[in-house]
């Protein structure tokens, strides 16, 4: 069997109101518009992911949040209807998808070396998390891959901004030989917005983009440095300054999410691609892609 | 003096976690507080209560309060993180018109609250947990509020007030349950629910310290030392520990209660504790320090036993007629 491989790493934020602004059929609410340059940017992102053919997405959600190790989809096939508790007049989606146990389980046992604690979630009657559902929506409206969904831990919280980089550099090592092993090609989703301080009040029409802007400048700043480094190949750099950005932004990185993604990618030193930026309420998201097949050079 | 909400007519306070549902048998602490639930939904079938009024630390919430008011919510729940204990479904019952009347005095009182209703809303599995247990044949309608993750005391406190007013306009009499665990630190690692314990010392000495003053219905002090229990015994994933703050502003901001622990226990590391409160013209323990009337000055207590005083006037060489 040929050695898999990771064919790129994306940043992948999941506000639900980016899918309830595409008006899929899948979810019941309907938008006039909104947040474009997001959507954009995920067009932008799907555009080049096709070129590079892939088998699986691997997508790590702090939605799916678990205090007590880390968990792995372990059903092959999950369907259901999932409702955002925050925004359940945006997003009612009813998803039908596909979860590749192979791979999943490969990253189990390759996570347990690294001494984490791991748990498979074989219950069939599982909810997936919209964090999940709306990434790979983005990423994959059709759907046409499996995917492996793997929560995030609560580390930070129970421990620290250190520890929880600390694990999820090492789940993303383990993620990085489970799919090396596997002899798949896997697109890696850290499910996550940056800066995340957001309203505590919505306006009456959610998609009035008049209404849309980010927190506060300091947010905006932040957000700003981290796509720098982002863009000139700094992930380490990132990745370091990634407790003061999360402690100073209330940034969802807080979930380990992208801390896994530059684990598994052993911190990419050429130019991400920052597919588009924009806020949902009040939120800084940026869609990125680290293309691991041309290392940066079909953007150039 | 700060009167018993008489709308309220009890309070509990109990844990959310699946356990207690779907594997009390796997410990007996946890077959304890098992028990205890069941014979608290003796007391509440028994009881006069028109609505039972839950606050759940279980449903966060971000933009202001979200009140549930989906008449018959039906699904089937499977905990995020205790997944493998199994599938709870559930058909609840919610009082729509409580419901709805809350969140309008919500409002007008400040407050940003929304009801919620749509078919398939992942209704917390605290509430589940609670409801099933509490009220397993949905003889009495309930409504669910969330816990705004960013509140502090004043908003709580407003939040618990907003319903006792509302529930006063309806003349429905209530029973409050504010549905939490005390510590709330896992055990990591591997796990025996045979050889379940409190996380850690310190957990344990606060979860009793808490027990104690509600053992003899201190519910106000409670609610006031909540900041520091959080500092304490909570891990950091809110802001507050606010469930004492709203079912103390539900309740009666005040120590004038009998309270009884009828279990408590420890679950995956987390206090479990299973309290009532029932609204009393006394405190349990009528102590002097024990708050004075904030209307009318009653004067000076006399907190020295009389005893003592003439033993001060003796040792003094005074006679009670020079006093």
């Amino acid at each position: 069997m040929s050695k898999g491989q990771i064919v790129a790493g994306c940043l992948a934020p999941h506000p639900p109101h980016l899918v309830y602004a595409e008006n899929p059929p899948q979810n019941e609410a309907r938008a006039e518009c909104g947040w474009e340059t997001l959507r954009w940017g995920y067009e932008r992102l799907r555009r080049h992911l096709r070129k590079l053919d892939y088998d699986v997405l691997i997508v790590h959600s702090p939605h799916w949040r678990t205090n007590k190790g880390t968990h792995l989809l372990g059903v092959p096939e999950l369907k259901g209807k999932s409702v955002d508790p925050i925004f359940p007049h945006l997003f009612r989606y009813n998803y039908d998808l596909k979860v590749d146990v192979e791979l999943a389980q490969e990253i189990f046992k390759e996570a347990q070396k690294e001494e984490l604690e791991m748990e498979m979630m074989v219950n069939p009657d599982f909810r997936v998390d919209y964090g999940t559902i709306v990434s790979c929506h983005m990423t994959d409206p059709e759907w046409s891959k499996p995917i492996v969904g793997i929560s995030s831990q609560g580390a930070a919280s129970y421990y620290g901004l250190e520890v929880m980089n600390s694990m999820m550099l090492k789940l993303g090592r383990a993620t990085r030989r489970a799919v090396e092993a596997s002899g798949k090609k896997a697109v890696l989703l850290a499910s996550n917005s940056l800066s995340h301080r957001h309203f505590t009040v919505e306006s009456d029409i959610p998609e009035d983009m008049s209404k849309e802007h980010i927190t506060h400048h300091g947010q905006y700043i932040w957000d700003m440095k981290m796509i720098e480094l982002m863009k000139k190949g700094k992930t380490k750099e990132m990745i370091e300054l990634l407790p003061d950005f999360t402690e100073q932004t209330i940034a969802e990185t807080d979930g380990g999410s992208l801390t896994w993604l530059m684990g598994a990618l052993d911190f990419p030193d050429y130019p991400a691609e920052v597919h588009g930026y924009g806020t949902v309420i009040g939120t800084g998201n940026a869609v990125v892609e680290w293309d691991e097949v041309n290392r940066g050079k079909d953007f150039q | 003096m700060e009167h018993n909400n008489s709308s309220v007519i009890g309070g509990f306070v109990v844990p959310g976690l699946p356990h207690i549902l779907l594997a009390p048998e796997k410990n007996p602490g946890w077959m304890e507080v098992r028990r205890a639930f069941d014979q608290v939904a003796e007391e509440i079938k028994n009881s006069d209560a028109d609505v039972l009024v839950l606050y759940s630390t279980y449903w966060a919430s971000i933009l202001g309060h979200q009140i549930q008011a989906r008449p018959e919510p039906e699904f089937i729940l499977v905990d995020d993180q205790f997944h493998d204990l199994g599938s709870i479904p559930y058909k609840l019952k919610m009082d729509v018109n409580l419901a709805k009347a809350y969140c309008e005095t919500c409002k007008e009182m400040g407050l940003k609250a929304r009801t919620t209703d749509y078919e398939g809303f992942p209704i917390d599995s605290g509430s589940v947990v609670a409801l099933k247990l509490l009220n397993p044949d949905n003889r009495i309608p309930a409504i669910i509020v969330s816990s705004n993750i960013y509140s502090d005391r004043a908003e709580t406190v407003v939040l618990g007030k907003a319903l006792q007013k509302t529930l006063e306009a309806q003349g429905k009499k209530a029973i409050a349950i504010s549905i939490t665990s005390l510590s709330n630190r896992l055990t990591m690692g591997d796990f025996d629910p045979a050889n379940d314990k409190i996380s850690n010392r310190k957990d344990e000495e606060w979860n009793q310290k808490f027990l104690e003053f509600l053992a003899e219905g201190k519910l106000e002090d409670v609610s006031q030392l909540s900041r520091q229990f959080h500092r304490e015994a909570r891990v950091h994933k809110v802001v507050n520990f606010k469930p004492f703050w709203w079912l103390s502003s539900v309740m009666g901001a005040h120590n004038r209660y009998e309270g009884k622990v009828w279990a408590y226990a420890p679950i995956c590391g987390t206090g479990a504790a299973l309290v009532g409160l029932t609204p009393s013209e006394h405190a349990s323990r009528d102590l002097e320090f024990d708050e004075d009337d904030p209307e009318f000055y009653v004067g000076e207590r006399n907190v020295l036993a009389d005893d003592l005083r003439a033993l001060d006037r003796e040792e003094k060489g005074e006679s009670h007629e020079s006093i």
